[in-house]
């Protein structure tokens, strides 16, 4: 095994065999959340920090006590309580943090790209925790790894994703490493959510939810960004719901063991139905709890190991 | 990298030998069988562990649990090694608690193995006793760690590798010391 990456920024740049590299790992660390010791020595005396310039309540969390179950000392900087409101520009606000000695920074940003440009300039590595409507490879992992978890395979699967597809990174991670798996992927949504473009991912684009989900072995359910829509991608959320929303109803059409997905947060009754969401088709919470697994391995494989002299 | 075989030390009848005298020794000191759990270290501590599970069960009919042990997380050389080693499940699915604990791996030398693995069965849980039984003991300790139970012990010099055989993995049983080849 070699993984040889100094950051995460892209599941592009992600080979198959290191998809699975990582999904292997977070299978081994799965069990450490289990225990009654929930901690490894492994990671200790390496310092991480959080850097989250948009509010999150998983992501941060779960990388925080990833990096503390492998003994790692992680720091929390969030926006609204540091000297970003100040003024201070993004590449200044790294740089001092970086002054303080850290191993590595996880980052997330409203900007497409932020984490790329911080990891021209910094020597620690760099973690992409959502970057604008660009990226968000460790969701896409931890997603992988849960189908993989219940399906035990990814080789023509039918996996549906429904919503606000061009404002998601969620969508855009998820759609790049199950391609490179072998599933089959049909992206559902309103035509201005939609662009007919995402086509050229080797994806099928479908605009009416119950034909989309015929025969579909997993249903991932987006959530509708109205922070990030300044314009009407459309008329109304009532018209949204009775169109895209999962309901009991339209779930029949899906395969009887097909299981649904959200990367919360989830809109209840908007996106999909209260009772779907707490239903045992859900894996919503077995999403959150392994995405635990999943940022332990990805923090062990990064930073564990010599400096690696390959760049991304 | 090709490694020049230098002796045969131990064949499949000699390695059987061993285990049973081993087992016996066992059997001896531990009074209360039924509170031993045996561990075994991945990879080849853990078929040798079965081993001796399987000899426990035919000489005195007692059915002892055998865990297995990845010790990755608990190594004190991660930062020196090159590429990261695949993190492998640790499988013990009994309690450890209050049990006379068997640790089992097939060569002891340095001692850091069993100084990570000691660590990290106490985080699973506080075990009564510990025990270490080893195939081949070929010395150089760097920690003050000794074996229990030895099925050979082996000078060697350093730059010499034991090679541990077992056909659950590899061809055959035997253990051989080899040389790595084009060494200065």
């Amino acid at each position: 095994m070699a993984f040889k990456h100094k950051h995460l920024i892209s599941i592009k740049t992600l080979s198959v065999s290191d998809i699975l590299t990582i999904l292997e790992t977070a299978d081994s660390f799965l069990d450490i959340s289990a225990r009654e010791v929930k901690k490894v020595p492994i990671l200790r005396g390496k310092t991480i920090i959080n850097l989250f310039f948009e509010p999150s309540t998983r992501t941060r969390s779960s990388f925080e006590l990833a990096a503390k179950r492998l003994s790692a000392d992680i720091s929390n900087f969030s926006k609204q309580t540091s000297s970003a409101l100040k003024g201070e520009t993004l590449k200044d606000t790294v740089l001092n943090l970086e002054a303080m000695k850290t191993d590595a920074l996880i980052i997330r940003h409203s900007c497409a790209g932020a984490p790329h440009f911080i990891s021209t300039f910094c020597q620690s590595h760099v973690i992409n925790a959502g970057d604008g409507a660009h990226e968000h490879p460790t969701q896409a992992l931890l997603d992988a790894f849960t189908i993989r978890q219940v399906k035990k395979k990814f080789e023509n699967l039918k996996v549906v994703i429904v919503g606000d597809i061009i404002h998601s990174r969620v969508a855009r991670s998820n759609i790049i490493l199950l391609n490179k798996l072998g599933a089959h992927i049909t992206l559902v949504g309103p035509p201005a959510l939609l662009p007919r473009e995402f086509a050229d991912f080797g994806v099928a684009i479908e605009n009416n939810l119950d034909r989309a989900l015929e025969g579909a072995d997993a249903i991932m359910m987006l959530r509708i960004q109205l922070e990030r829509q300044q314009g009407n991608f459309f008329p109304s959320l009532r018209e949204y719901r009775n169109l895209y929303s999962l309901s009991p109803a339209r779930f029949r059409r899906a395969k009887r063991n097909a299981i649904i997905m959200h990367p919360g947060p989830i809109n209840r009754g908007i996106e999909i139905s209260a009772d779907l969401a707490d239903s045992v088709k859900s894996v919503i919470l077995r999403q959150v709890e392994n995405g635990v697994a999943v940022r332990m391995a990805v923090l062990y494989l990064l930073l564990g190991g010599k400096e690696s002299e390959t760049a991304d | 990298m090709q490694e020049k075989i230098k002796a045969r030390i131990m064949d499949a009848a000699k390695i059987k030998r061993s285990l049973h005298r081993m087992t016996t020794e066992i059997t001896e000191r531990n009074r209360n069988l039924k509170n031993l759990v045996i561990i075994g270290i991945r990879t080849r501590g853990v078929f040798i562990g079965k081993r001796i599970a399987r000899l426990i069960k035919s000489q005195e009919k007692i059915s002892v649990p055998v865990g297995v042990l990845d010790i990755t997380l608990y190594r004190d050389d991660f930062s020196e090694l090159e590429a990261q080693h695949m993190v492998k499940k640790t499988e013990i699915d009994f309690s450890i608690k209050d049990k006379d604990v068997l640790l089992v791996d097939d060569v002891l030398f340095t001692g850091r193995t069993i100084r990570a693995a000691m660590d990290s069965l106490i985080d699973l849980g506080r075990p009564k006793s510990i025990q270490l039984l080893v195939l081949i003991d070929r010395g150089h300790r760097e920690l003050p760690i000794r074996a229990d139970y030895i099925g050979k012990h082996l000078p060697t010099s350093r730059k010499e590798l034991v090679q541990v055989n077992l056909k659950e993995v590899d061809e055959k049983d035997e253990v051989l010391i080899t040389e790595p080849a084009g060494l200065k």
